[in-house]
């Protein structure tokens, strides 16, 4: 109720690499990657990454890099990158601040799981795991806690979720490794106990590859200007 | 809002004054039977409390034989600790000021016109509050239709029924909740310690309750009834220290959108993101039910029957289409159908006739003689692999005996002596799953549409005598032993 009555405090984005950053050193699993500012640079990222990569442009106030066509999948050579990194630096905005490009290692695995922290106006922090992907929404199948959890409170978020099928063997894939996805949701807990500021913190998606789950995508929400 | 302004908690005397008071004031006792101030004294001196009775109106004169003081001021001091106050809002502070010289330490206001009224009405709780907080007084409502205490013998309340003595402690937002949880409970002869409806919930609101109840030996488990969340974080912590240490069954108002602007109207409380409260309450170990009829049968659950030390549940029915449906029930929740153990196998082929399943469920197949059902259970109950039994095929005999007991024929044709040994048998299988539930720390669950459809039955009747729950049907009482193996589950994994 206070929540709702007081003004909302401001909020600022971290850029894609940044809040990846800040999460990673809490425990979140992320895949390499690199930053570069310039094509040729993004080009030179990839050939240390192997090959294939994706390229996204990278900045504090990007936040839906999809919709806006900012995600280039699949880059299979450093003519491939260095194409697709020059078409995105040119369709940053003037909105979007300093950019760059993010490369980083084609990331596979046919189950994707959403995770993240969010500020609820009468529980305060919580921290929340459902099945991902593009019907995500539709399916709804989530689970919520309030911050912090123990990994208890983790393992019995993943039993709650009714699409268990997703956790065993799947499509010629492993079964899920339901402890490295319980590191994550703990991990997630730990950084919002120790990031005071955080209204909300996104995984999206969250890969399962090999049986392991990967954050390719995250997004951080920090109270106050940058 | 006005909890929060203030430091004031109320303590156990407090609490006590309430539940068990030596003596009552009526506030407000009115001579017209379909007033509130009528209402209440018929049912407080109806009840058969014990202690003194104090109605007081302007009029004085006597009402249901007892007199009426003019005055709260003519109280004799020391003589009552509880006041329930049926007066207008505008006369409460004088009443509530006059009613602590005489050593009153709560109140129960049911009269309106206070939070639920605009602006003036939310001024006029807020001054109550204070008021209550500097008497040292616990003020509970207003607009509440009042409370009821049995081990007190106590029915201060304006909704009826007053429901037999139990184990399962109720708080409320809504008031007619009570009401549905205590004719759950006549119905089913599983009964109710206390109950309090918290109307506006002023000073003190449900998990104030809920933490009296943790403490109080009259409770088993708790039942709630709640539509808005104040602080949810605070209402977190301390119902996860409630459910350390009791069962807390609860019901969410409000949980869909619909709902939600229902509940918007009804107790202006905002909407709560439901998955937030969901995670919430398997996170503090309330067990959360969907409906009210869900919530009383697990808290009766709860009440009657030991916690489960796991999931393995058997099922022993009369009949297999019975047992076949409670499979599926089973399949549909955490607890598991038992894989038939090989030597309860065995044990069970010398006890029965080759036609039986062999497998859980246990389908006796028709094949019993007089001692088959008692010792069937028994073995089953007995084998350590398993947790609960479920327990069908009560009161067919029950049902052949009221028949026959009804028909043309009775008693003459040797009638009468069938009779009474199907309704002895009915008697005994209830008795012996009882027995072996208390004996063995399982729970044994029985179920029968009869609870519903016949309960004169002798099998309904013995259930409730061996002070046991019969479940309407396997499907719910599946669903009250989820509800129970959840809760032993919560524990045993943060202990």
């Amino acid at each position: 109720m206070t929540a709702r009555s007081a003004s909302a405090p401001s909020t600022h984005t971290l850029s894609e690499h940044a809040s990846k950053e800040l999460l990673a050193g809490h425990g979140v699993p992320i895949a390499d990657e690199a930053i570069a500012a310039t094509a040729d640079g993004a080009a030179t990222a990839a050939d240390e990454l192997g090959y294939p990569v994706v390229a996204k442009l990278c900045g504090d106030s990007i936040a839906h890099k999809t919709e806006r066509g900012l995600v280039r999948l699949g880059l299979g050579d450093a003519d491939a990158v260095r194409a697709a990194a020059t078409e995105l630096l040119a369709a940053a905005t003037a909105d979007d601040g300093d950019v760059s490009v993010l490369v980083a290692p084609m990331v596979n695995g046919s189950r994707e799981l959403i995770a993240g922290l969010a500020r609820d106006d009468q529980f305060g922090m919580t921290v929340m795991v459902g099945v991902g992907g593009v019907l995500a929404e539709a399916i709804a199948d989530v689970s919520v806690r309030l911050v912090p959890i123990e990994r208890v409170d983790a393992e019995e978020m993943l039993d709650d979720l009714a699409t268990q099928m997703l956790f065993g063997p799947f499509r010629g894939e492993p079964p899920v490794d339901r402890d490295a996805l319980c590191d994550v949701l703990v991990a997630l807990s730990r950084a919002a106990m120790a990031e005071p500021r955080l209204v909300s913190a996104d995984l999206n998606p969250l890969i399962i590859v090999d049986g392991r789950p990967i954050a390719v995508d995250a997004l951080v929400e920090l109270e106050g200007q940058p | 809002m006005s909890r929060e302004m203030s430091a004031w908690k109320p303590k156990t005397e407090h609490y006590h004054a309430l539940f068990d008071p030596k003596g009552v004031v009526v506030a407000g006792a009115s001579t017209h039977p379909g007033k509130f101030g009528f209402v209440a004294l018929h049912n407080i001196l109806d009840s058969g409390y014990a202690g003194n009775v104090f109605p007081t109106n302007r009029d004085g004169g006597e009402i249901l034989e007892t007199p009426a003081l003019t005055d709260v001021a003519d109280v004799p001091d020391g003589a009552a600790d509880l006041i329930f106050v049926c007066t207008p809002a505008a006369t409460n502070p004088g009443l509530l000021k006059v009613a602590a010289g005489k050593g009153i330490k709560a109140a129960f206001i049911a009269s309106a016109g206070y939070g639920e009224a605009g602006a003036e009405g939310r001024r006029a709780q807020d001054e109550l509050v204070a008021l209550a907080n500097d008497l040292d007084m616990l003020v509970v409502g207003p607009n509440g239709q009042g409370i009821i205490s049995t081990p007190a013998s106590l029915c201060a309340q304006i909704v009826a029924p007053y429901p037999p003595p139990g184990r399962i402690s109720i708080v409320s937002q809504s008031g007619n909740f009570i009401s549905s949880f205590e004719n759950y409970a006549n119905a089913s002869g599983v009964g109710i310690a206390r109950a309090v409806s918290c109307g506006n919930a002023a000073q003190v609101g449900v998990v104030d309750f809920l933490e009296f109840y943790a403490d109080d030996s009259e409770t088993g488990v708790a039942l709630a009834y709640v539509e808005g969340v104040v602080n949810g974080r605070d209402l977190y912590e301390r119902l996860r220290a409630v459910c350390e240490r009791m069962p807390v069954v609860l019901v969410k108002g409000g949980a869909t959108a619909g709902g939600a602007r229902a509940a918007a109207s009804h107790t202006g409380s905002l909407a709560t993101d439901d998955r937030v409260f969901d995670g919430m309450c398997r996170q503090a170990g309330a067990i959360r039910a969907t409906t009210i009829e869900e919530a009383f049968e697990a808290a009766a659950t709860f009440a009657t029957q030991p916690l489960p030390k796991g999931p393995g549940v058997m099922v022993v029915s009369t009949a297999g289409g019975w047992g076949v449906v409670t499979a599926d029930a089973i399949s549909r929740t955490d607890l598991d159908l038992l894989p038939m153990p090989d030597d309860l196998r065995a044990q069970l082929d010398e006890q029965l006739p080759p036609r039986w399943s062999r497998n859980n469920p246990i389908d006796l197949a028709g094949s019993e003689t007089k001692d088959t059902i008692p010792e069937v259970l028994a073995t089953a109950a007995r084998h350590p692999a398993v947790d609960a039994i479920v327990f069908l095929g009560m009161g067919i005999q029950g049902n052949v005996a009221d028949m026959e007991r009804g028909g043309r024929f009775f008693p003459r044709h040797g009638l009468e002596r069938i009779v009474g040994f199907h309704e002895r048998q009915e008697h005994r299988y209830t008795a012996t799953a009882s027995a072996l539930a208390g004996e063995l720390g399982k729970p044994v669950l029985t179920a029968t549409e009869l609870a519903v459809t016949a309960p004169g039955n002798a099998a309904v009747r013995g259930v409730v005598e061996s002070g046991r729950y019969c479940y309407p049907s396997s499907n719910r009482a599946v669903v009250a032993l989820a509800h129970l193996w959840h809760y032993s589950r919560w524990r045993q994994r943060r202990t």
